[in-house]
């Protein structure tokens, strides 16, 4: 919508905001709001952007809390939730499948990934302490990379 | 501490952490919701995904989901403010640097960096998701044939979700 149907952006513009979306913290879809609304209109085209993208998606979502507080329990609709969850971690595990397929090829990745998953996923530590211990590590061994 | 405050402050904290989006503190969430403060199940954290997953709008709205079952509306907004407001602001003032840096060594060295870690908690959002979904072996015979259809065909996920409904309504799971 925003290269194609309005041309606010051109293609390369929009690869530029994706990427840096995508490195910065925090849901990537807010975040192209605010990056996009700031380039045309400052802290308002932020907000705007912001409000404009989060309101109805708010509203349906607090609707579906009220329904589940109120219906959640019952037989038919817990044996439905639970289908939909365990296919809802199949996703999520595919998404991060076809990330990791770059990594493929590079042990220096692969070692990290293994590292973090499982200090994450299996032993459960708290995810702050791990990443800032191992994200400057990582970084590191990839500027290293590159010097090479 | 209030629960209120105590989402807000959890969640704010996250925010600067959530490289690759939300997806990624998952896993984090989960340990703070489900284990540190029991506020919900282990079941009830993967049904609210789903819910979240199903539902129109940003991933994110988890946060809200969860909010919600943890304190009403005020948690409902608290929870999804917190997630937003500090990466908002922070992501608003690097836009404005970032162009600067187009292919400086340094930034193609944290993104490589940053990279394996944001998968690997992906991953981990799958697997601790997987071991909320289970009943046993049709749940994960569920989730490893979603995953393998998500890889190798171009079906919308909506239809694995309304197909696994069915299942789960027929009491397979």
């Amino acid at each position: 919508m925003l290269v194609e149907e309005r041309r606010w952006l051109t293609p390369q513009e929009f690869t530029d905001v994706f990427s840096l979306c995508n490195f910065l913290p925090g849901p990537n879809v807010v975040n192209v709001s605010i990056v996009v609304g700031a380039r045309f209109q400052g802290v308002r085209g932020s907000l705007v952007a912001f409000a404009g993208l989060l309101t109805l998606p708010l509203i349906a979502i607090l609707t579906l809390a009220v329904l589940y507080d109120r219906f959640g329990q019952l037989p038919g609709i817990d044996a439905v939730l639970r289908g939909v969850g365990a296919a809802a971690a199949g996703l999520i595990s595919a998404t991060g499948i076809r990330m990791a397929a770059p990594l493929a090829g590079m042990p220096r990745a692969l070692v990290f990934l293994l590292i973090t998953f499982v200090a994450i996923a299996i032993l459960r530590w708290p995810l702050i302490p791990v990443l800032l211990a191992l994200a400057p590590l990582s970084v590191l061994a990839a500027a290293w990379a590159q010097r090479r | 501490m209030s629960t209120l405050a105590t989402l807000a402050w959890r969640f704010t904290l996250l925010s600067f952490v959530a490289v690759g989006g939300v997806t990624s503190v998952l896993p984090e969430v989960h340990r703070v919701v489900v284990d540190v403060h029991h506020w919900l199940t282990d079941a009830q954290f993967t049904q609210l995904f789903a819910i979240s997953q199903a539902a129109p709008g940003p991933n994110m709205l988890l946060v809200t989901l969860i909010g919600w079952q943890v304190a009403g509306l005020p948690g409902a907004l608290v929870a999804t403010a917190a997630m937003c407001a500090p990466c908002c602001t922070l992501s608003y003032f690097v836009a404005r640097v970032w162009q600067r840096f187009r292919g400086a060594p340094w930034r193609r060295a944290v993104e490589a960096g940053v990279a394996p870690i944001t998968v690997a908690l992906v991953l981990a959002t799958g697997w601790v998701l997987m071991k909320g979904a289970t009943t046993g072996w049709p749940a994960y015979a569920i989730s490893i044939v979603t995953a393998g259809l998500v890889l190798s065909t171009r079906i919308n996920p909506l239809w694995l979700f309304a197909a696994a409904a069915l299942l789960g309504l027929s009491g397979v799971v």
